[in-house]
């Protein structure tokens, strides 16, 4: 009769003094904590971007792009397999050529139409095709099919697609590479600890706290940074390619910052690209003492450049960066060294931030901003004021009103145990890593007024047992037995709730989740256990006559 | 003055909750009908979570003149600008969608721009950018997460209890749903991520109760074997109604400090949710257990089940 079983004891103390320990350091200054003896847990719980402040990013990969760079590229070594010309560097007999109708291929949308004039060499030209093709690499790292489908259609017409396996390995392997540019990029700048994740197929989250500058984040991440060095067309006039005279294999580009000479006629092929760099360095041009950016060609960029260079004394090139010209200065001698410098429009910090890009490379695809969240760090600690003060008064609300209920000592066995409660909240959120927003910190309240429940649901039976004849003992016994499974039923449904929430939710809102999952757990434990050993105790101590509820 | 307080409630009330419940379920139905009226009438203020868009607030470190901020704003070739008073006179919250067609974040660098040059002196504690494909995301999940949730809870019900109870859990779920939808139709109050949280709450919260409410009828139905079924209501409720009120009230204490103090933001879910303490309580009381009387649970196998049913006629 009213037995407590000494593991329950055990557990009790065992399971509060852990909770103490883990959840101290929350209390504690930061010079005090890194006193502590290494065997203490230090850890605090991590707060949410909303409490401390920082940016929130959400990119999505634009794998079109990368699709339809395979498959520009696909076009361009076909029209040259036709022809049966080598590839360079290819050795061997040259092939037939293929007849085949159009000057060259591109592709229309996602798919690269050839019409083979003579149908007699359809066979030969599809075999070409599929030596074209790149083995697609699966998640495992072995190979599933060829990347290229290849279909034939009347009239002798080839169609080449990606198959899908290949456009999601391609997409897999740009986000993966986007990653690591992105961390690169931001290691620089030294943003304390960002947060760089995959999301789903193609997105990327970037999670920078205490970053107050959006948009200069923004700006190092979202610029796919491509840089590449083009000769300047100069076969047509500026005026005749304004209006629309542009020379198949060049293109229009704007040149910003430059009213005199707004767009530049490029050639498409890149001479080089910013893939041979080694070094990009922030500095200033030695004559006009504007900022710029001095870099260095690896081996083979050099060479290349140098070969191109040689052959083009006295034309023009652009220095290009994401579709748009920097500038295009004339070559006056060959440029052997392999080394240079970008002048442009520039500042001390764009220079400084395009040195930044062009070190950690390009993304291999651009990004598109799908989400962006930002908090001030003022605001975030606004909100943990604020959620502080709203927590103590909901607790001595709470703490006045058991009292004036169920009278000190059962009363204070509920205090006692919703105080508990919220250092194992705390603990276990600490220890787990979970994360506190600011509806988290509504959870943890909700918590404090819905966790009293338990010992209601309990000291409302006792009162029933010893209305309906029991003892005092009996009561308290049968009030625990029979209210308990009112409790566990009562409380799986909110952490079935919390649950989905945790599933579905995403950012502040999984915060709230954490914290009331958490929450119902614990406060199984401080009610069922805690208040048990609690109430059992103080019976055998008092030997009352009758509860005092 | 007897204390504690817990005394003063009777220990066995006898109200007849039951007398009350066809009224009851007229005001629950007209209640409901009314607030599916206004959510598709008035419909429900969707905030930039599943509407997409961006939200600026802005700081200064003087008053400013909004008048002059909606002007400038507005000339912006914007869509949907929205200038509203944030608090404190020198702040604003500046709500707009993107041009068609135009980097979400360099719109908000040029209003950012812009209302520099309105007044010097201003800082951007809150930037929210939402697209719309993410928009969409959100409110295809958040609506999911809503049914998946009530959908668990009636299995569990089902399974713990019968699948009458099931039954009238989801009705009393549903009346929740609804009448707070209609709520935040009426109030206008800024549909959020955060309020599909603060919808799940309530879900677990009313959840709660009817499981308190079920459970002592489970009890009292094999108790009481020949009680009648409305006898049966009335006696749960009753004696679960000390508890019902006192959780309903520390809930309802520990939220309004929150509501009070917790700022902008958490005011909204914390008016919600003590909207929801109310609607979960009553409808513990009101619509899980009389839809019951409507279809009642089987008593311990087909005999009790006929004798109850006999028992049952006056």
């Amino acid at each position: 009769m009213l037995h407590v079983a000494r593991w329950r004891i055990l557990a009790v103390l065992i399971v509060s003094l852990l909770g103490l320990i883990f959840a101290l350091p929350n209390a504690l200054p930061q010079s005090v904590r890194d006193g502590l003896p290494s065997f203490l847990p230090n850890k605090t719980v991590n707060l949410g971007l909303d409490l401390q402040g920082g940016s929130y990013l959400m990119f999505e990969v634009e794998s079109q792009v990368v699709y339809k760079a395979r498959l520009e590229a696909v076009a361009d070594d076909l029209s040259r397999e036709l022809r049966g010309q080598r590839r360079p560097g290819e050795l061997g007999a040259s092939k037939t050529p293929i007849l085949f109708s159009g000057r060259g291929l591109s592709p229309e949308g996602d798919v690269v139409r050839v019409t083979i004039e003579n149908a007699a060499d359809v066979p030969e030209a599809r075999k070409r095709i599929e030596a074209l093709a790149a083995p697609v690499i699966g998640l495992s790292g072995t190979s599933s099919g060829s990347d290229l489908d290849i279909r034939t259609t009347p009239g002798n017409v080839l169609e080449i697609r990606l198959t899908e396996e290949a456009k999601v390995s391609m997409t897999r392997r740009a986000v993966s590479q986007s990653i690591e540019v992105i961390r690169r990029r931001i290691d620089e700048t030294g943003t304390k600890e960002p947060a760089i994740t995959r999301q789903g197929v193609d997105r990327i989250v970037v999670q920078a706290p205490g970053e107050s500058d959006p948009e200069k984040l923004k700006r190092l991440v979202g610029q796919t940074a491509r840089l590449t060095f083009q000769m300047v067309d100069e076969s047509v006039s500026p005026a005749e390619a304004a209006a629309g005279r542009i020379p198949p294999g060049s293109v229009l580009l704007p040149q910003p910052g430059q009213p005199n000479e707004p767009f530049v006629l490029v050639r498409r092929r890149a001479l080089v690209t910013g893939d041979n760099l080694t070094k990009a360095d922030p500095g200033f041009d030695q004559r006009t003492g504007e900022p710029s950016v001095t870099f260095q060609f690896d081996g083979a960029g050099s060479r290349a450049f140098g070969r191109a260079s040689t052959d083009n004394v006295g034309r023009r090139f652009a220095i290009v960066l994401d579709d748009k010209v920097l500038s295009a200065p004339a070559i006056r001698e060959p440029i052997l060294g392999g080394s240079g410098q970008i002048t442009g429009s520039f500042t001390i910090e764009s220079a400084n931030e395009l040195a930044t890009l062009l070190r950690a490379g390009a993304l291999p695809a651009p990004l598109k901003v799908m989400e962006q969240r930002t908090v001030g760090p003022e605001l975030g600690r606004d909100s943990i004021n604020a959620g502080a003060l709203a927590g103590v008064i909901a607790m001595l609300l709470i703490v006045a009103f058991m009292i004036l209920a169920y009278g000190f000592i059962f009363g204070g066995i509920a205090i006692l145990a919703l105080a508990i409660n919220l250092v194992l909240i705390i603990a276990a959120m600490t220890a787990v890593g979970a994360t506190l927003t600011l509806p988290g910190i509504a959870g943890l309240i909700l918590t404090i007024g819905a966790a009293v429940d338990a010992n209601v649901l309990i000291y409302e039976r006792m009162r029933e047992e010893e209305l309906a004849g029991r003892s005092t003992a009996l009561a308290i016994d049968a009030g625990f037995k029979r209210a308990i499974v009112t409790v566990l039923d009562a409380n799986v449904t909110a952490l079935l709730t919390a649950l989905i929430l945790f599933y579905f939710g995403a950012g502040p809102v999984r915060g709230f989740a954490w914290t009331l999952s958490i929450g119902v757990v614990t406060s199984l434990f401080t009610a069922i256990l805690m208040t048990q050993v609690l109430v059992a105790s103080w019976y055998w101590r008092v030997k009352p006559k009758r509860l005092p509820i | 003055m007897k204390w504690p307080f817990i005394k003063i409630i009777p220990k066995n009330t006898k109200f007849g909750f039951v007398r009350f419940s066809i009224p009851a379920a007229i005001v629950s139905v007209v209640l409901c009908i009314a607030s599916l009226v206004s959510c598709f009438t008035l419909g429900l203020n969707f905030g930039i979570d599943f509407k997409g868009g961006t939200v600026v607030e802005a700081v200064w470190n003087k008053p400013i003149n909004l008048a002059e901020v909606r002007e400038r704003v507005g000339n912006m070739n914007l869509r949907d600008v929205g200038v509203q008073d944030f608090q404190e006179p020198n702040q604003a919250m500046i709500r707009f969608l993107p041009p068609e067609g135009a980097d979400a974040s360099a719109t908000v660098d040029a209003v950012k721009a812009e209302l520099r040059s309105i007044m010097p002196g201003v800082t951007f504690p809150r930037v929210e950018v939402v697209g719309p494909k993410v928009s969409e995301e959100l409110g295809v999940n958040g609506a999911l997460a809503l049914g998946i949730a009530i959908i668990l809870v009636v299995i569990y019900i089902w399974t713990r209890f019968e699948l009458q109870m099931g039954f009238g859990s989801i009705v009393a779920l549903a009346h929740d749903i609804i009448l707070t939808l209609g709520f935040m139709s009426v109030t206008q109050l800024d549909f959020s991520l955060t309020t599909i949280a603060a919808l799940l709450t309530i879900i677990g919260y009313s959840m709660n109760d009817t499981v308190v409410v079920f459970d002592r009828m489970r009890e009292n139905m094999r108790k009481y074997k020949k009680m009648n079924f409305g006898e049966i209501i009335d006696l749960s409720t009753n004696e679960t109604l000390s508890r019902t009120i006192i959780t309903a009230l520390t809930t309802f204490l520990a939220l309004l400090g929150l509501t009070v103090v917790g700022g902008e933001t958490m005011q909204v879910f914390t008016i919600i949710m003590l909207f929801g303490v109310f609607i979960g309580t009553y409808s513990s009381i009101y619509v899980a257990a009389p839809v019951l009387m409507l279809w009642p649970p089987k008593r311990g196998g087909e005999a009790a089940a006929a004798k109850a049913a006999v028992d049952a006629r006056p």
